[in-house]
């Protein structure tokens, strides 16, 4: 479980904080988006979670602990896939276990058995050249199950891809979530993304801001994008884009 | 053929030469291409067995030692942004130096031995070499570098996994840069004091008034430079097939 508890930060080069007194929980297993507008903060509390970034005021407690007493607790998947382009795709799935020391053996049998469950294997010794963006996010995606933590960040992951690639990549990422039992936390722009991926969806609105709303989305897996049609999902799908607008114009 | 053009360039270059020079018909002022050729075959003894050997030599050995030392300051440098701030600013404004100018200091100092070249030769690589290194390590992505950072990387990991790898591209770059440097400053030093190697002998077939003789050594040079940046142009192709991407 992770736990934000009154956590205020401010970058040290701004004038004004970005949150301040925020407080939310995500329970182990659970798939959570985060929307809001550009710059809001979203990848800020990725950033404060993985702890490239450290809050001024709270705590961020993972299981009860607090994170800097901790190692491999999340691991981070950048919108930009970010794979080495000198390493081949086995080496780059490798890197994490590399640097925490996973036997070569053992580092490769877990190689082969996430890329063939991502449908990558024959791409193995490959480089990130000969693939494409959406394969390339599904390397991305590998590395960062392999690092071994079982609290994902998915920073906007399929932004950068066409729209067809996405829907086909958010389906096969449900399809990932279900097998491998990871909590998701999960960034986009996208409502429609949210809505379809997610069980529950914290909406960003103020700036600073000292709490996020959370929305629960009436669905149960496994998902079908038609079940987007739906009136109930329609109507959330406005609301949402509603919260969104609203807060842009403050 | 892409390098068609260029060479179709370089021979009408020969051939006006080739001309003018038979025009003057002078060949203690301007020898033409073909006498060049011919000294160059008349003189292939001494040149190759006595004269390039030692240039290349105080080439080699400068070279390396301008390497090992580039690339300890340059990682030094990127190590510790203390010694950058210190560091950067005294080697990009050291570049102004006319080298070439302060060459004959290092034959007072240093006598007509082998040291006093290697020193020139030093001088005129080490500090392109340090920069073009650092600069190639500060091209490292800082997304990449907070991702390994995610991941529980130590500095050493990042610099062995991430930034040696970034570099390597502009580590042949210098590397590249440097060959012809390193032949220039052999190549003067010899000139101002030496008892044997090609810029010594460019210069007693000066003082013979032997223009052919004159050139033929600088042509040695210069083929032999373009050959070993060949060889480096092979390398590099081999190990890095990652370039267009970065
Ligand atoms: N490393 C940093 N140092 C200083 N300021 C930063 C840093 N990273 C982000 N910011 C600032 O903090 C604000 C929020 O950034 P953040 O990246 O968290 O927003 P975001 O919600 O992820 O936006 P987007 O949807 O565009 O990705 C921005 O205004 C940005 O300029
Ligand atoms: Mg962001």
């Amino acid at each position: 479980m992770l736990e934000f508890k009154n956590v205020s930060f401010r970058y040290d080069v701004d004038a004004f904080s970005m949150m301040e007194d925020l407080s939310f929980s995500v329970e182990d297993g659970e798939f959570v988006s985060i929307i809001g507008a550009s710059g809001c903060g979203k990848s800020t509390i990725f950033r404060l979670i993985n702890g490239l970034e450290k809050p001024q005021k709270g705590e961020i407690l993972v299981d009860g602990k607090p994170i800097a007493s901790l190692k491999q607790y999340s691991a981070f998947m950048p919108q930009k896939d970010l794979l080495f382009p000198w390493r081949t795709i086995e080496k780059n799935i490798c890197l994490p276990m590399e640097l925490a020391g996973v036997p070569p053996k053992e580092q490769e049998a877990r190689c082969r058995e996430v890329l063939e469950q991502v449908g990558l294997l024959d791409y193995m010794k490959k480089y990130p050249k000969d693939l494409s963006g959406g394969m390339k996010q599904r390397v991305s995606f590998a590395r960062t199950l392999l690092s071994g933590a079982d609290m994902l960040l998915l920073d906007e992951p399929f932004s950068a891809l066409d729209y067809l690639t996405r829907v086909e990549m958010q389906e096969w990422l449900l399809h990932q979530w279900e097998h491998y039992d990871k909590t998701i936390l999960f960034i986009t722009h996208d409502v429609e993304e949210a809505v379809f991926l997610s069980q529950k969806i914290f909406v960003i609105q103020d700036r600073p801001f000292s709490s996020m709303e959370m929305v629960e989305v009436p669905l149960s897996y496994p998902r079908d994008r038609s079940d987007l049609k739906k009136p109930e999902i329609v109507e959330l799908k406005e609301q949402l884009i509603g919260k969104l607008r609203r807060s842009v114009s403050v | 053929m892409k390098n068609i053009s260029s060479l179709i360039l370089v021979f009408i270059l020969l051939v006006i030469w080739q001309g003018a020079a038979m025009g003057v018909d002078a060949a203690y002022i301007l020898p033409s291409p073909t006498q060049i050729l011919e000294r160059l075959w008349e003189l292939r003894e001494p040149l190759i067995l006595v004269h390039l050997p030692a240039t290349m030599g105080v080439t080699a050995l400068g070279l390396c030692i301008s390497v090992v030392l580039g690339l300890l300051l340059a990682i030094s440098m990127d190590w510790n942004p203390k010694l950058e701030k210190a560091l950067y600013p005294i080697i990009v404004a050291s570049q102004t130096i006319p080298t070439t100018a302060i060459a004959p200091l290092f034959i007072l100092w240093f006598g007509y031995g082998i040291w006093s070249k290697v020193l020139v030769t030093i001088l005129m690589t080490f500090f392109p070499i340090a920069i073009t290194v650092f600069d190639g390590l500060k091209g490292t992505k800082r997304e990449m570098e907070e991702l390994l950072m995610t991941y529980g990387a130590t500095k050493k990991d990042i610099f062995l996994k991430l930034k040696l790898p970034t570099a390597l591209p502009s580590f042949f770059s210098a590397i590249k840069m440097s060959i012809p440097l390193s032949v220039i400053g052999a190549a003067i030093a010899e000139w101002l004091g030496a008892q044997k190697g090609l810029g010594y002998f460019s210069k007693r077939m000066m003082t013979q008034l032997d223009g052919a003789g004159v050139f033929a050594p600088v042509v040695l040079l210069s083929v032999v430079a373009m050959v070993t940046v060949w060889i480096i142009t092979i390398i590099e192709r081999k190990i890095i097939t990652w370039r267009k991407e970065l």
